[in-house]
């Protein structure tokens, strides 16, 4: 069984077709479950798997635990896509945005993993996955306090593979460059560097089945961060990114 | 945008609606536009154009599916194609399906499609159960089989609101194969004999060389699903029509030589083979935007229909006419009809239907005038979903039951709300 967290998402969704489709069952989980039952039956028909839906909010820390437990089968793959992104400008003045913003794509991740982490610990085989971002590689004044707090989700995710080889379990830091979704509807993207839903999810299922550690998608965004992340600090302070 | 029909004429800008969810179409249907539902393009007139599109084919989650009675819940752009990729693997098929399959289930019941098992079968609404329907003032009915409101939409062309979900009924097949016998007939009444003879097995259908000097002279295709648990249905790989075919490609000698090879390509007089369901249902679809091959100025399909006790004479007429005219069909499609049912629109009745292709070009709508007056002189009609020329009057002096249509449009307000270029053209 796969579980995706944050499964209202255009990536999560797509992420449940593309497993679907390779024949493992489902756990979609998110704040509303009511808006995915269409959603549910419908993969859960075409694909004829089983897809059972759960209630959860990332930002409830207090209540991961017991989610977890409550799942009658545990994963063999767990898929974290929850995200969330405001405008810069309105997280700098705003502390209760930054937060949100921190606690869905940073504490509200680490929470949840560090149970699945243990789970899978004792089980020697399964996966993590989990939606950071190219923003996190770097931070600049345009989209800082998104990137710090998937920069925090990539340091995790890098700690948490290093703890996890033993252990035979794959952790996969995902970090898409633009992605036409719900999230970014608002934005004019370059569509040469923009990725479907869809391409992202199956670059995701791709990456897991071939062990993989960090995967870009697009691909190009690989070389692309590598050029920002090499600038010095001294020239990049001054630019306008 | 630019939505076109299948036939590529006429043309329209239009305002594309994606149908998103039942409070956001609500909303839309609240401001003082009209709309016309459209599925997936594949009429070939004007009967899903107009300014205001609602396009319903991402409106498409497969909702329930009953393994006891086969009966599948689907929203209303679910496409015909995604409904056998799902479930021919399981054993299912589409009771009633007409020659593409790239055709949403709301656009199936709105056209009420039929297909070459009609004579046994009936049309696609005889194997709809119930569907929903949003009205122009985003109330949203239940329609069962009986209900006024099934007569009028089933066949209805869109005209009575929007279909949101539908339940259908499922075949049980055990095969991904047709047994499928052809034979060639020598002439018209040579080739209705070939159909009465075969009307007990499920599907039947003729590819009529219209060209040719023996009138009527066929390829008659007849067929049912084998019993040979063969289920591993996957898609064809489809050719495409990259680029529109200039107008000149088609004419009298290339269609005749096309005609011509297709008749000899069946080598004896009767054949059986195994095919593919996708060959034998859908031999068309294996090529991406064949209407391409008309060129820009685009085409339309003439289909009629004929009672039974009339065929044979205006079938005769109406070939003659066409061969002396010299204008090309590429497809001629004849086929053995059963009862009428009792939906208002709905285009068949039991008899014989001839359906061809014309390129738009002049002198064809002429042509096609003249061919209406030899249809209607012999009780016949023609087809709503391939239609984008014909006059008022025809269609009000065919359609008998249309008095009923108009009061229905009327008694739910619908006449301002849901229009196409078709229904203001035939006032309807």
């Amino acid at each position: 069984m796969i579980l995706i967290i944050g499964a209202k998402s255009d990536i999560a969704k797509k992420c449940a077709h593309e497993y679907a489709k390779n024949g493992y069952n489902l756990t979609l989980a998110s704040r509303d479950i009511l808006e995915l039952q269409d959603f549910a039956s419908d993969i859960k028909i075409r694909h004829n798997i089983n897809v059972i839906l759960k209630e959860f909010d990332i930002t409830k820390f207090e209540t991961h635990q017991e989610f977890f437990e409550s799942l009658e089968k545990k994963p063999f793959g767990t898929i974290v896509v929850s995200g969330y992104m405001n405008e810069q400008s309105i997280c700098e003045s705003n502390f209760k945005e930054s937060l949100k913003t921190i606690n869905t794509n940073f504490t509200g991740a680490v929470s949840i993993l560090n149970i699945v982490a243990k789970h899978l610990e004792t089980k020697k085989e399964g996966f993590i996955a989990a939606v950071s971002s190219v923003a996190g590689d770097r931070g600049r004044a345009s989209n800082y306090i998104y990137g710090s707090s998937k920069a925090g989700l990539s340091a995790y995710l890098s700690g948490l593979r290093n703890r996890l080889y033993k252990s035979n379990i794959q952790v996969l830091t995902v970090k898409p460059g633009f992605v036409n979704t719900k999230m970014t509807a608002h934005l004019d993207l370059p569509k040469k560097l923009t990725a479907s839903p869809k391409k992202v999810a199956s670059d995701i299922y791709k990456a897991v089945e071939k062990n993989k550690n960090i995967l870009y998608t697009k691909w190009i965004w690989k070389y692309i961060m590598f050029i920002i992340k090499s600038i010095p600090e001294s020239i990049f302070k001054r630019l306008n990114l | 945008m630019n939505l076109k029909s299948w036939g590529l004429y006429p043309k329209i800008k239009s305002k594309v609606f994606p149908l998103i969810n039942k409070t956001q179409l609500s909303k839309l249907l609240s401001s003082n536009k009209e709309f016309i539902p459209y599925g997936n393009g594949k009429s070939y007139g004007d009967s899903a154009l107009n300014e205001n599109i609602i396009h319903t084919k991402k409106y498409n989650f497969f909702l329930n599916f009953n393994e006891g009675t086969g009966l599948l819940h689907v929203q209303s752009g679910v496409t015909l194609d995604e409904v056998i990729e799902v479930f021919l693997p399981r054993g299912w098929f589409i009771k009633i399906t007409p020659g593409t399959k790239l055709i949403t289930v709301g656009g199936a019941i709105s056209a009420d499609i039929h297909g070459k098992n009609h004579h046994i079968d009936g049309c696609f609404s005889q194997s709809v159960e119930e569907f929903t329907l949003m009205l122009g003032n985003g109330e949203i009915k239940t329609i069962k089989k009986n209900d006024e409101l099934f007569y009028a939409t089933c066949g209805g062309m869109g005209l009575t609101g929007v279909i949101l979900d539908a339940k259908i009924y499922l075949k049980k097949v055990n095969s991904k194969y047709i047994n499928q016998t052809t034979i060639k007939t020598k002439n018209l009444k040579h080739t209705f004999e070939v159909f009465e003879k075969y009307q007990d097995l499920p599907y039947s259908v003729a590819w009529i060389d219209c060209l040719s000097r023996d009138i009527g002279k066929a390829i008659v295709m007849v067929g049912d699903f084998r019993d040979d648990n063969n289920l591993d249905y996957k898609k064809d790989k489809n050719l495409n029509i990259p680029f529109m075919f200039p107008t000149f490609v088609l004419n009298k000698f290339s269609v005749k030589l096309f005609n011509y090879l297709y008749y000899k390509k069946a080598p004896k007089r009767i054949e059986e083979k195994k095919v593919s369901i996708d060959s034998f249902f859908y031999p068309l679809d294996k090529i991406n935007n064949w209407n391409r091959i008309y060129g820009k100025n685009g085409f339309t399909q003439y289909q009629f229909i004929l009672p039974k006790e009339s065929s044979f004479q205006g079938l005769q007429e109406i070939l003659s006419k066409i061969a002396s005219s010299g204008k090309g069909s590429f497809l001629a499609v004849l086929k053995l009809y059963g009862k009428e049912n009792k939906n208002y629109l709905s285009f068949p009745i039991a008899g014989y239907s001839l359906a061809l292709d014309f390129k738009i070009e002049k002198g064809v709508f002429e042509l096609l005038d003249t061919l209406d007056e030899i249809v209607l002189k012999h009780g016949g009609r023609m087809y709503l979903a391939k239609d984008a020329r014909m006059s008022k009057e025809t269609l009000h002096k065919s359609y008998p039951k249309i008095k009923e249509f108009l009061n229905i449009r009327k008694k739910y307000n619908l006449t301002d709300k849901f229009n196409s270029l078709q229904s203001k053209r035939l006032d309807i």
